[in-house]
């Protein structure tokens, strides 16, 4: 997902230019060399000063709409793929409109930058990513409640002939002293004919009733355990078709030609065709294309084909790690002098896998020219801008005959933002490819899905520390090798500065702890195996490292690893907090059962600060169960407090299943692991109890989408070297426990 | 071929080697079932078939004949509903995708077991995958579910 560096990644670009500025988007995915408009903020001001301010608009119809029969439905710019952003959008307009939150229902707006642009990204582009949803949608959403409010009662007012202040509004109903009553629905049309109040009253914090209510339940769960939640798999349109891909067997291998005459002979196959990204067979339904696509037979153009395996790649990471650093990310004091004097030096190095997303929902969209001309495309637009003008392009028509239906998904974990928009072009092209004659869903299996690329990157971290005589930390060296997020994307330009990929380095170059001498340096590989955010994107492997090699730092100057932190952080530092917190709550003072040991960790990514302590047991065959997580939360205001805690639960389950067992290896360029049978995601078996604090704060809420997930490798890692002695540096831990 | 699919039966043009799965979502038009891996790996497919949890992703039509199908839309009775309000009550769904089969799965756990430990439910449920990682709160519901079937 994207991570708080888009804060700051349209003001390098607004002070190399102070004009607008274009971006091509979607040109390499397509050729085409589209140019959609990506208005980057105007006002340094406004970024200085924080996100910029939403504009007060009308907010029916484009937040918020009410039916006739009161019926309210929150219009949301953030994607809904899980994290409850719809959930937290839902709560801050009801909170502020005076709606009946148990019936309240949210859909997914996009196409209009200037309403739905992320406010934490500079506003000048609709994504969701970096755990913005809720920091993007504060003000805005609130105020746009608000403004209904005032309308509805301002239109109340007027047919009543009453005063607008003498009106209440509770659970979508208006009513006054004199007996008059009324609810929304009787009120919206003549409300959202009315002027755009000039200023809108937000309600005070002590007047809340569902923001910070740890009783608000989602208003989403009862249909999510009744099946009936719809997600692009169900999208069914009159005629539609279905169509399975075949994508090149290398990453950047192109098709060559192929022979679709065998398959179009299957029951139910209606065609195979090209498109940009491979060969698709369109059949009448899925497992007609499955079976059709067991029959074509496909050349491909290998000639620009990575081949490497990933333990080839990681021997030359290993190499290139030893060696100095291509770019320099931070450079505190005198590493090189700090190092000769200190008392005692401590070296590792640490390798981290390519990790899958694997959603459940495996990626898919649906594309339908209808009989307006216009390109109706259902998908999990996480990135909307990118695909809305993506699919104009593709099928050569304006954008203004485009329209996108924002379908939630069955997870993401930033998958699904993504600026080549590959599922979209699949969609799209394939439509194209029939003539636009039937809708297509383009549906991957989990094969292609897991086999797709745009993984996390593998990396190697090279690091060095040195403590003086005291035990003091007084050096700290990270070379960290691996391929960049942002290099060849749109962003490359804003997002990657002297050869440092902000996304390589993040928790690694802004750790909290004061080291007199530190220096992070990065050496971007250059690899043709596609990469992309993946839940806490660069904190995957920085906080990983930071924490466990400061938890052998602690071992080697004596000290108890919590003191060992606090002793470089200041008292009332965020980390420091939650550190205690944590401690307090896990019984960090209070010996341990028999056969459990325990393992801190602490880091900060996307504004919030969560510290994990780990209690795990060992059996008698080495095996590792993780019984216990304490976590403790910085993560602002808090807006929805059990759903705080439910991303912090299902954070530490899907962390930890990636450092207990997950990886994706290629053998000479062909990827090893393409379904669940042999990629491992956590299963019940393995998850810990879970407990949770949140620290009350007054703060504007940072993110939780993703915090959750740094600090659990460290941690259980850290108890790990406490039950076995062992450190662990190759990631999985099943790779290490077996080697 | 026939299918009965929640008590009706439908006739469906099918070859016998077709998954369920297809048949029920692609011809009969049945969403709630999902599709995750095609390799009985997920459980996100999980079906009852004459009552007992099976994934119909490699559950073939040409096998099912004069049995009992039944899904995510047509479960019924005292412990599904029940389960499905322990769900909605402890906001156990995230992105909700997988919980169809978990639904399912806890469902034929409880209507075996009354008072399943929590070995018990990690042996049930260990074939339904969880991305977002809902295991704390599935195990949470399932406890939940149990006390309240017992009341």
């Amino acid at each position: 997902m994207l991570p708080k560096f888009m804060q700051t990644m349209a003001s390098p670009l607004v002070k190399a230019k102070t004009s607008r500025r274009q971006f091509l988007l979607g040109a390499a995915a397509t050729g085409t060399g589209l140019a959609i408009g990506f208005q980057l903020l105007g006002s340094q001001k406004a970024q200085a000063a924080g996100f910029p301010a939403p504009p007060l608009v009308q907010p029916f119809a484009a937040y918020v709409t009410i039916d006739a029969d009161g019926k309210v439905t929150v219009l949301s710019s953030q994607f809904e793929m899980g994290q409850g952003s719809y959930n937290g959008l839902a709560t801050l307009v009801a909170e502020e409109l005076g709606a009946d939150f148990s019936k309240i229902e949210v859909l997914g707006a996009a196409s209009n930058v200037k309403l739905y642009g992320n406010l934490a990204f500079g506003g000048a582009f609709q994504g969701t990513g970096g755990s913005t949803s809720m920091a993007s949608s504060w003000d805005r959403y609130r105020m746009a409640g608000a403004a209904a409010r005032q309308m509805l009662v301002a239109a109340a007012a007027k047919d009543w002939g009453v005063k607008a202040e003498e009106i209440k509004v509770e659970k979508g109903v208006l009513s006054h002293a004199s007996g008059k009553t009324g609810h929304f629905g009787q009120f919206a049309a003549k409300a959202s004919a009315l002027p755009v109040p000039e200023k809108v009253a937000l309600k005070d914090a002590k007047d809340w009733t569902l923001i910070g209510n740890p009783n608000l339940k989602r208003f989403d769960s009862a249909r999510k355990a009744n099946g009936t939640e719809r997600y692009t798999i169900d999208v069914k349109l009159p005629g539609m078709l279905t169509a399975v891909m075949i994508h090149p067997p290398f990453f950047g291998a192109t098709l060559k030609s192929f022979d679709g005459a065998a398959a179009k002979a299957v029951k139910g196959v209606v065609d195979v065709v090209a498109t940009p990204r491979g060969v698709a067979i369109v059949a009448q339904h899925m497992w007609a294309a499955i079976k059709g696509r067991e029959a074509v037979t496909v050349v491909w153009d290998e000639s620009k084909a990575e081949k490497r395996g990933s333990d080839e790649l990681l021997a030359s990471y290993r190499e290139t790690a030893g060696k100095a650093p291509a770019a320099i990310a931070r450079n505190d004091g005198d590493t090189t002098k700090a190092f000769a004097g200190a008392d005692k030096v401590l070296e590792a190095t640490y390798e981290f896998p390519y990790l899958a997303h694997a959603a459940l929902e495996p990626l898919n969209a649906v594309a339908h020219m209808n009989a307006d001309g216009v390109l109706e495309v259902w998908g999990g637009h996480q990135f909307p801008d990118v695909y809305h003008g993506t699919a104009a392009a593709i099928a050569g028509i304006p954008p203004e005959k485009v329209k996108l239906h924002v379908m939630k998904s069955g997870g993401s974990f930033g998958r699904r933002a993504v600026f080549d928009a590959d599922v979209i072009v699949e969609a799209v092209a394939v439509a194209k490819a029939i003539g636009f004659k039937a809708p297509v869903k383009v549906q991957w299996t989990r094969e292609d899905d897991m086999k797709g690329g745009r993984y996390r990157a593998a990396f190697v971290h090279k690091v060095k520390a040195g403590l003086d005589k005291d035990g003091k930390l007084i050096a700290w060296d990270d070379h960290i090798v691996g391929q960049s997020i942002m290099k060849g994307t749109i962003f490359e330009q804003g997002m990657v500065k002297a050869g440092v990929d902000a996304t390589s380095v993040e928790g690694a170059n802004n750790l909290p702890y004061e080291i007199p001498n530190q220096k992070i340096g990065l050496t971007t590989t250059d690899v043709g195996v596609p990469v992309l955010w993946w839940r806490s994107v660069g904190s995957t492997h920085t906080a990983y490292v930071a924490e466990v090699f400061l938890d052998e730092l602690a071992e080697a100057a004596g000290k108890d690893p919590i003191a060992f932190r606090l002793s470089m952080l200041k008292p009332d530092d965020r980390h420091a907090v939650v550190l205690k917190l944590a401690a307090d709550k896990a019984g960090w003072d209070k010996p341990l059962a028999a056969g459990r040991f325990r393992g801190v960790a602490v880091a900060e990514s996307f504004g919030t600060v969560v510290a994990q302590i780990a209690e795990v047991s060992v059996d008698g065959s080495g095996g590792i169960k993780v019984e216990r997580v304490v976590a403790a939360v910085d993560c602002g205001l808090t807006i929805n407090p059990d759903q705080v805690r439910a991303q912090v639960e299902g954070g530490i389950g899907f962390g930890l299943g990636a450092i207990m067992d997950e990886a994706i290896t290629l053998t000479a360029g062909a990827v090893d692991q393409t379904n669940y049978d042999a990629y491992h995601p956590l299963r019940i078996d393995a998850m810990p109890k879970v407990e949770v604090h949140i620290l009350p704060s007054t703060n504007p809420p940072s993110g939780i989408g993703e915090p959750g997930v740094p600090p659990i490798g460290p941690a259980v890692a850290n108890a790990v070297f406490k039950a076995t002695g062992k450190r662990i540096r190759m990631l999985p831990f099943s790779k290490t426990m077996n080697a | 071929m026939k299918v009965t699919i929640n008590g009706t039966d439908h006739m469906v043009d099918a070859e016998a080697d077709m998954p369920l799965l297809w048949v029920i979502r692609d011809l009969v038009g049945l969403t709630g079932t999902k599709f995750g891996c095609g390799l009985a790996q997920c459980g996100a497919c999980t079906i009852h078939l004459d009552g007992e949890p099976v994934r119909s992703c490699q559950t073939f039509v040409g096998d099912v004949e004069g049995k009992s199908i039944t899904t995510i839309e047509g479960i019924n009775g005292k412990v599904a509903s029940t389960v499905q309000t322990v769900w909605a009550d402890l906001d156990v769904p995230q992105c909700g995708y997988c919980q169809s089969g978990q639904v399912m799965a806890a469902t034929a756990l409880l209507t075996a077991n009354k008072k399943p430990t929590d070995a018990d439910i990690d042996a049930a449920m260990s074939g339904n995958l969880c991305r977002c990682a809902t295991y704390h709160r599935i195990r949470a519901g399932v406890h939940e579910a149990a006390k309240r079937l017992e009341a």
